[in-house]
């Protein structure tokens, strides 16, 4: 056999620009996809327990969200399993037949999850309450499996595991440990918590939108509250999980550890940095608080952190400011979702009613687009901190890239597509709740979405 | 070496998802090209909308064969994989574009309001629904006639730009166009519209003219540009191609005769295509890429395909229920009690209070007591694990 490792001589920035451009568009839809089946059925789990026919409006409404959304989550998806070839068919020819098991299991939870999304739309008027009820639960269930499926092929990335090679040529694949390699259920819990407080926190900081403006019926009130509360719960579980996993990083790719905390040099008694920027090894507007960062990681101040003084230059992350930065950002926002929610449940807690002050109210508007920016944030942290590996330690990235010369045009086209594609999702969800609050029942009744049925074609 | 039975497998798969692919996906890309041949708005109004009845229950959703298609491309045979996704850069991207610019359209389509915009959207939908069958097709004609190098150095613009590729991607086009007029010959009819009956029949039979008469230029071309895939064709795989031949001219049959059977019409039409796809297969037998890439060389590990093979299972075991679920469903009358939408908005605009029992039950005596307890040993817990841990240390 031929195997020529083709080490090539091409600029990758354009190629990583568009992966991760594609990717940070698609995981937003992605979240929805992964969550939103939960939102809605607890809605209509409270409609059909109490008979509350605001919740089960919401319930029907948001279904027809999801449709959306799934649907355009289908192209940007396609998109990507495309990408994987077009841009990086260095790392698909070596290692595809290793990375490919994830990312099958993948394509049938989402076979599944768009099946039952139709299911679901359909069964609204075909189907008793609760059997409706129940043809819900395969969407929340393939969701939440087909989101660990990819993030495990992710994973797989930055823990490569299950794979001999011999000659630089992939031998034997045990697809299992390629599935459940060490980094596969720290990155998966982190994910999917991150997609149930994404979609929660958006879709209450639009009803919290609706209470601003004095929309304070029922209606906008359990719009507000269901999602809210599903964001809420999942806000402490997400900062806990954070904490361990960064434990994780520091002892398994302590590089990029070093990289989302400044660590120049391997050392106890590590500074903590918060915001900084670091310019020819000096960090300014920065504040150190001293020997923390050793603490979150052993507990002690006399724990060693490992610098990234202990690789070459050459396997070194570029952008360490980014990577701080956005870590920061992360976690800072973690934390305020995590105060708000407490803050929710304090009130609840004392005063058995919802806290709808504009105090609360503003910062929760806000909550959905800070969680969506703590997740892409998080993303910047593992992917840019991982260079200049492709396969963790494995494969570089200028060995993976493809040698095509035309991806700066294909990365113009898709920036381009994806600003159109962003204002579909935001605009189509926007145009039908214009509808639905101006129109007639009967207008609502005959909406088409897509997988739903047809209006006039009940056979 | 020869191909392991594992290696057959895999490739007999790939076969059937490219065939489930160019059935599910080439009928919504033919609805599409329908739309844009309709004419101007008046005129083409009754054939879009029935058009648009028949995708909007599928939107996008069929891509999921191709998603596939893909996937067990790149985990069965990665060299493959690598190197068309290399060689067919331009023609695979535009493909991608078109898929893109497609799935845009079809959502604008609905929530644009002026009709100068929805015949923009709608324009821009068709138009995509062209470019994705066409360039796919070239991508599968340079592949038949091994013009795609096993370590492409970058775009191979010769491969997918010689008189084979083009022509297939025109037969791509042509096929998609038949099939779906086909499927919406027997949609209008469902809905009862005997002019778009008559409309999708003549055009479905124009359509197959056209896809045969591509077909034939097809194969003609191959005998030079592909000899081996062309033996084969005329060999091995004639059995296949015979088969397509005599669905096709059934159909024709049936179209011409007026015998819209709603299960013989459909499954002809699919015979016809699959076939096709089944044939090229087997004409590219034991080759990925015509006599320079053999399926064992380009095979991915044991453990790969033993992966491949258990999510084709699952796919039987977990997908054809759901989908025949779905079916049903779509099958069934709408509930008579049932509430609907406008139900809903009544209910929860008359009374805001719910209807059944209160929505906060008075809490019992005695919860607050539970509450405090359970609240003060979390804490407890909590406190000493902080200490115990520091202990340690």
């Amino acid at each position: 056999m031929v195997a020529v490792v083709h080490v090539l001589a091409v600029n990758p920035v354009p190629a990583r620009s568009q992966m991760g451009s594609s990717l940070g568009f698609h995981i937003i839809l992605a979240c929805f996809g992964v969550a939103f089946a939960a939102v809605t059925m607890t809605a209509e789990w409270i409609g059909i327990r109490r008979g509350d026919a605001a919740a089960l409006l919401l319930a029907r409404r948001w279904s027809k969200v999801m449709a959306v959304l799934v649907a355009v989550g289908a192209v940007s998806g396609t998109v990507l399993s495309y990408e994987m070839g077009l841009l990086w068919p260095g790392l698909m020819g070596r290692f595809g037949a290793a990375i490919g098991f994830p990312f099958s299991l993948e394509g049938i939870f989402f076979f599944l999850e768009a099946i039952f999304v139709g299911v679901y739309l359909y069964g609204w008027e075909r189907l008793p309450p609760w059997a409706h009820w129940w043809s819900g639960v395969p969407i929340v269930v393939s969701g939440v499996l087909g989101a660990m499926s990819v993030v495990a092929a992710n994973s797989w990335m930055n823990s490569p595991a299950g794979y001999t090679l011999s000659h630089g040529k992939l031998t034997s694949v045990n697809p299992v440990s390629v599935f459940f390699n060490a980094s596969t259920p720290y990155e998966t819990a982190h994910m999917v918590l991150a997609a149930y407080m994404v979609t929660g926190f958006l879709v209450a900081g639009v009803y919290a939108v609706g209470l601003l403006r004095g929309r304070r019926d029922r209606y906008h009130r359990l719009g507000f509250a269901i999602p809210f509360t599903i964001g809420g719960i999942c806000a402490p579980l997400q900062v806990m999980m954070g904490d361990i996993i960064a434990r994780f990083i520091a002892t398994n790719q302590p590089v990029k550890f070093a990289a989302m905390e400044y660590v120049t040099t391997t050392t106890r008694d590590a500074p903590e940095w918060v915001g900084g920027i670091f310019i020819n090894g000096k960090v300014y507007f920065g504040a150190a608080i001293p020997a923390f960062d050793s603490i979150l990681v052993g507990f002690s101040p006399h724990t060693k952190v490992i610098g990234w003084d202990s690789v070459p230059a050459s396997q070194r992350p570029p952008l360490v400011t980014l990577i701080h930065l956005s870590f920061d950002l992360m976690v800072g926002i973690g934390f305020f979702l995590l105060a708000l929610a407490a803050w929710q449940a304090w009130w609840w807690w004392f005063h058995r009613r919802l806290l709808l002050t504009p105090w609360f109210l503003v910062p929760s508007a806000v909550s959905g687009v800070a969680a969506v920016a703590a997740m892409e944030a998080g993303w910047v942290v593992t992917e840019v901190g991982r260079q200049p590996w492709i396969v963790y330690r494995v494969l570089l990235v200028s060995q993976a890239v493809t040698p095509s010369t035309g991806v700066p045009i294909t990365l113009g086209v898709i920036l381009v597509l994806y600003a159109i594609l962003t204002v579909v999702s935001i605009g189509v969800p926007m145009a039908m709740s214009r509808r639905w609050r101006r129109g007639t029942a009967a207008e609502e009744e005959s909406e088409q979405v897509p997988y739903g049925p047809s209006p006039a074609g009940a056979p | 070496m020869s191909p392991t039975p594992e290696d057959i497998a895999a490739a007999a798969i790939l076969v059937v998802v490219l065939a489930a692919y160019a059935l599910f996906g080439g009928a919504d890309f033919g609805g599409g090209i329908w739309d844009l041949l309709a004419g101007g708005p008046e005129r083409g109004a009754a054939a879009r909308e029935l058009i648009d009845e028949s995708i909007t229950p599928v939107w996008e959703g069929n891509h999921v064969w191709l998603v596939f298609v893909l996937v067990v491309l790149w985990t069965s045979f990665p060299p493959a994989f690598a190197a068309v996704m290399t060689a067919l850069f331009v023609p695979l991207s535009l493909s991608l574009l078109g898929i893109v610019l497609r799935g845009v359209g079809f959502a604008f389509r609905h929530t644009a309001q002026r009709l100068r915009m929805q015949q923009f959207t709608g324009a821009t939908f068709a138009a995509a629904s062209l470019i994705t069958p066409f360039f796919m097709g070239t991508v599968v004609g340079a592949v038949a006639t091994g013009q795609v190098p096993v370590h492409p150095a970058g775009n191979v613009l010769a491969a997918w730009t010689s008189p084979t590729a083009i022509l297939t991607g025109f037969l791509f086009v042509a096929a998609c166009a038949y099939l779906s007029a086909v499927f919406l010959v027997l949609e209008a009819r469902q809905r009862g519209h005997q002019d778009l009956v008559r409309y999708f029949s003549l055009r479905a039979t124009a359509a197959g003219v056209v896809t045969g008469a591509l077909a034939g230029g097809t194969f003609a071309e191959l005998s030079a540009s592909s000899p081996y895939v062309y033996a084969r064709l005329t060999g091995i795989a004639l059995p296949l191609v015979a088969v397509s031949i005599a669905a096709g001219i059934a159909v024709l049959g049936m179209l011409w005769l007026r015998w819209y059977h709603a299960l013989f019409l459909r499954v002809t039409a699919a015979i016809a295509v699959a076939t096709v796809v089944g044939g090229w297969g087997l004409a590219q037998y034991p080759y990925l890429v015509p006599t320079s890439l053999p399926l064992a060389a380009g095979s991915a590990p044991t453990g790969s395909l033993v992966g491949v093979f258990v999510v084709a299972g699952l796919a039987l075991l977990l997908v054809a229920p759901a989908f025949a679920l779905l079916y049903l469903l779509q099958q069934r009358r709408v509930l008579t009690e049932a509430d609907t939408d406008a139900d809903l908005r009544l209910a929860a605009q008359v009374d805001r209070a719910p209807r059944g029992r209160p929505a906060a039950a008075p809490a019992p005596a005695g919860t607050s007591i539970t509450r405090a307890l359970v609240l003060a040993v979390l804490a407890v817990r909590v406190i000493r694990d902080v200490f115990s841990r520091s202990r340690r240390r």
